[in-house]
């Protein structure tokens, strides 16, 4: 069993503001993995640490055996790892195709070559396109982005997370803000995307967690209280207390 | 800002620019005409080139003078050196020297530039563009000091007929490479280079989590962008046969930040437009007043509030009404709305000209014009142009109403339709 | 060392006076985002507002008025301009800017013609401050170092210990909860340009005399400017200073020194020194010497 992506005792400080707290994680190829937490607990700034958007005040992160820590965030890309945002971060004033296929063109090797019209590579294309099938807007293909409904936009940040083909694949609230059918409908897309990747995912619909996730790890005050799988955290005394009948709340609404 | 490549019948608009271009002189007949469609030929690849940092990139640069001025200095001097027989190349062809060498100065100035982006960008920019004037300056051995390098475009032989001495000549020339340009330039925004860039510019965040390091984008493009700056300076050097410091000044940077973005910006045929215009503006109208560049500013300052997608947007948001075939409807708004105008500019005008007649010492203060004259330093022609000017500004309140009122109703009917 | 110290005197208080500039230039730019490309040009209109202030009724009075009378035009600016703008974004704002320092630098040419004005130095402080071993150092700049320093603290003490201080610090991060807490922000962003506007025109007032006041001043003064701004840092007030007084000494000396360089005299090289600085911090120090807000 391969570990896909380590974090070895990583703190991070913003000023003399400590938001993480030395946080070692281990999440396994191939497994979903959930990382829940009460609000402020640090898990954004988590995911920035990791897809390096930030860099770390100490500590090591690994990406299949290959130390990351300090990369830039395009170099961290490439080696196989992808996130999506909590806020909508799309190219609003392109189309869904061409968000999607931005997303193909490094991966599919064409890098910054200025010879060859994007229009007539037909592999490109052919990712682009599939990429839109599985995420459901190949009908919305020609409309711009920013346009979009707001369930059409998530489902879109995600096909542009995935489209080019990352092993480890970060989402960020991926449901926030959905209303009870859309959160299915993006459940079962997330479902269907992540076969064969390994997935983590910051969420607070607890319904979406307990629904997807192989491992949950807990994180509060920026620290790892607890990890493990679905039903031993759901009876975790230190958890309970941390969220203090939260849990059983949602388990009451799911 | 939306970026739009034009795409209605490619072929065919390329072809009759194309035409426009061979037919122009023939038109235009004037020797005065043929300077000025000479001008804004090799303009035209000056602003593309900028756009495709501006448009393209979101790279707003206030020193892309640099690019072009330094490679019309490096043309000047193979063309010295080819005239005293140094090396044998064709005349045709320098401005694929002139382009070699922005692209090799975009290189050396593009990696300090490109590390910050934005405001920060915008500011570096301006610094590299002085300091480079500043180097000009300083060393006359290379640059000719203030009264620059000078050169002579007929080399050698006349090749069938050619030797560029005519100036009819040099327009085809510059037509040639005009037109060239423009389809490379057309082409770099289909590639893969040219997309991202438009991801940079809209999202680099996002583009660098798709894996694309944006400062190289950001590099790469601004060196292409100097290649086709370098060509339209080997072209300025044939034609003008002379290359100053005022090649790299901050002016002619900014000339071409005014003609692009009056042009308009998010489309790949607005600094065509610009160009146009802005040469026109520059060589026409400087003969009559010396308030030039106030009207231009001025012109440029309104754009800006209130048409900041150029001349190139206005005319697009008139396609829907032509294809509806509606566009006789504004036919009324648009002669009131004109009228107000010229009576606002006639008010504008005066006042100006009489500032500037005032201003000027040892000049006399009479102004006269074919079939009226008045005296500047007295009253009624101050009340008069000031009144002209509140008549215009207060008839185009109402025009500009009525304008947007049937504007609407129009809009209204094509979506009934 | 006579040479020395009456140089670094004069190159201070140059550095004073960029540091006025450049710190109104940063505090708009922090405040409002936008970076005010006609911000010497309304130093230029400080110069001559005070230059014909000055001739009709006297320097003192001119102190005080110039400035007021630019900080106005800063705030129709605003109001009727850069507000416009605003929805365009940065880039649109910078472009306002820009066309609007192009305007002002053809009116006051339309205006007051081409070549210098002979704005000139108050007769009651025209003469020696002290004598440094045998070089006599002015009043005149000892009185801009005074100014510029009176100024600077007042500003400052205005943003920490005043009511609308502290709305203009809130207002920097948060402008909509701001208004919502009753206060009229769109006001507090024509006040603050408007101060900006009138910052640069008093440093034109005293720096007008002391160089020289011509239609060229904005354009010479303008990219030293924002060379002070990016090599601080964007939105740094400290690396402001301290980028001030350094560019401010480096041209000083620069010019007075004739030590040979490439070939020719450092006093020629002075004029490429700042922006050579520039270059350089950006290799080696992309974010200025204490950058805190990307552009």
């Amino acid at each position: 069993m391969t570990t896909a992506l380590e974090l070895h005792d990583v703190h991070k400080s913003f000023g003399s503001t400590k938001i993480i707290n030395g946080v070692s994680l281990e999440v396994r190829a191939g497994e979903r993995h959930a990382i829940i937490g009460p609000n402020g607990a640090g898990k954004s700034t988590l995911y920035n640490l990791v897809s390096g958007r930030f860099p770390v005040s100490s500590g090591k992160i690994v990406l299949y055996g290959e130390e990351i820590t300090g990369l830039k965030p395009c170099e961290i890309n490439r080696k196989g790892l992808s996130r999506s945002f909590q806020v909508t971060n799309i190219f609003h004033n392109m189309s869904v195709y061409e968000n999607i296929r931005c997303a193909v063109l490094w991966p599919a090797g064409y890098r910054y070559s200025f010879w060859s019209r994007v229009g007539g590579l037909k592999d490109v294309q052919r990712r682009a396109e599939e990429t839109m099938e599985r995420i459901g807007l190949a009908r919305r293909r020609d409309v711009l982005a920013g346009v979009l409904t707001y369930a059409e936009q998530r489902a879109l940040e995600i096909g542009i997370t995935i489209a080019g083909g990352a092993s480890v694949v970060l989402l960020d609230e991926p449901t926030a803000g959905m209303s009870r059918s859309e959160t299915a409908h993006a459940v079962q897309l997330i479902r269907d995307v992540t076969v064969g990747k390994t997935l983590i995912m910051v969420e607070h619909d607890m319904g979406v967690i307990f629904d997807l996730a192989d491992r949950i790890s807990v994180l509060v005050y920026g620290e790892i209280i607890a990890t493990g799988a679905p039903a031993d955290i759901r009876s975790n005394a230190a958890v309970q207390e941390a969220y203090l009948g939260s849990f059983k709340k949602e388990k009451h609404d799911a | 800002m939306r970026y739009q490549p034009l795409n209605l019948a490619r072929w065919i608009l390329w072809g009759a620019t194309a035409a426009v271009f061979i037919v122009a002189p023939l038109v235009f007949t004037s020797s005065f005409a043929l300077t000025m469609l000479t001008q804004m030929g090799s303009f035209i690849i000056f602003a593309l080139s900028y756009n495709m940092l501006l448009g393209q990139g979101g790279m707003l640069s206030f020193g892309h003078a640099v690019y072009s001025g330094l490679g019309a200095y490096i043309a000047a001097h193979a063309l010295n050196l080819m005239g005293k027989g140094a090396f044998a190349f064709p005349v045709t062809l320098l401005p694929l020297i002139g382009g070699l060498a922005g692209m090799l100065f975009g290189v050396m100035f593009g990696y300090v530039t490109t590390r910050r982006a934005g405001t920060t960008f915008a500011l570096i920019s301006l610094g590299v563009g002085e300091m480079v004037f500043a180097c000009v300056l300083m060393f006359p051995g290379f640059f000719g000091g203030e009264a620059g390098i000078s050169t002579n475009r007929v080399v050698g032989k006349a090749f069938l007929g050619v030797s560029y001495g005519p100036a009819i000549q040099v327009y085809y020339l510059v037509a040639a490479w005009c037109l060239i340009s423009m389809a490379a330039m057309f082409a770099l925004t289909q590639t893969s280079l040219g997309r991202m860039a438009n991801a940079v510019r809209d999202n680099p965040e996002r583009a660098e989590f798709v894996g694309y390091d944006t400062q190289k984008v950001r590099f790469l493009q601004l060196v292409l962008a100097s290649f086709f700056a370098g060509v339209s300076g080997g072209l300025s050097c044939i034609n003008f046969e002379i290359v100053s410091a005022e090649n790299v000044s901050a002016l002619s940077s900014g000339g071409v930040l005014i003609a692009t973005f009056i042009g308009g910006v998010p489309f790949f045929f607005g600094p065509i437009l610009g160009a146009i215009v802005f040469i026109f503006f520059v060589v026409a109208l400087s003969g009559f007043t010396k308030a030039w560049l106030l009207y231009l500013g001025l012109f440029f300052v309104l754009m800006v509030l209130y048409a900041p997608g150029g001349l190139a947007s206005l005319l697009l948001l008139h396609i829907p009404l032509l294809r509806a075939r509606r566009l006789n409807r504004l036919a009324l708004p648009y002669l009131l709305a004109g009228g107000a105008v010229l009576l606002a500019l006639a008010g504008v005008i005066g006042l100006v000209e009489m500032i500037y007649r005032l201003s000027e010492q040892g000049a006399s203060t009479v102004i006269s014009l074919p079939g009226v004259s008045f005296d500047a330093a007295t009253a009624p022609p101050w009340l008069s142009f000031g009144f002209l000017l509140m008549a215009g500004l207060a008839a185009l309140h109402f025009a500009a109403r009525f304008f947007s009122r049937r504007w609407h109703d129009v809009q209204t009917e094509i979506r009934a339709a | 060392m006579e040479f020395f110290l009456v140089q670094a005197l004069n190159g201070i208080s140059y550095g004073l006076l960029l540091f006025m500039l450049s710190s109104g230039l940063t505090l708009v730019f922090s405040l409002m985002g936008v970076l005010n490309f006609a911000h010497a040009s309304f130093y230029m209109l400080g110069a001559y507002f005070a230059f014909q202030v000055s001739t009709r009724i006297g320097f003192w009075p001119a102190l005080v008025i110039a400035p007021i009378l630019v900080g106005a035009i800063g705030m129709l600016v605003e109001r009727f301009g850069l507000r416009k703008v605003h929805r365009f974004g940065h880039v649109a704002e910078l472009l306002f800017t820009f066309g609007l320092a192009y305007l002002i630098d053809e009116a006051v040419h339309l205006i007051w013609g081409r070549s210098a004005v002979d704005y000139r130095v108050p007769p009651d402080l025209d003469g020696p401050l002290f004598e440094i071993f045998t070089t006599q150092y002015p009043i005149y700049r000892g009185f801009m170092m005074l100014v510029s320093v009176a100024m600077l603290v007042s500003i400052w003490l205005a943003l920490t210990r005043t009511r609308i201080g502290l709305v203009i610090q809130a207002a920097l991060t948060h402008p909509q909860t701001v208004e919502a807490l009753g206060h009229n922000v769109p006001r507090v962003f024509m006040l603050v340009f408007g101060g900006g506007a009138a910052l640069a025109g008093l440093a034109g007032v005293i720096g007008g005399n002391a160089f020289v006041t011509e239609p060229g001043m904005a354009a010479s003064v303008g990219p030293i400017i924002f060379v002070v701004v990016v090599v601080g840092g964007m939105g740094s007030l400290a690396g402001a200073f301290i980028a001030s007084l350094l560019i401010g000494c480096l041209q000083t000396f620069s010019v007075a020194l004739d030590w040979p360089i490439f070939g020719l005299k450092l006093s020629q090289v002075a004029p490429v020194l700042p922006y050579l600085l520039m270059v350089l911090l950006l290799i080696f120090r992309p974010k200025g010497l204490m950058g805190t807000r990307e552009g």
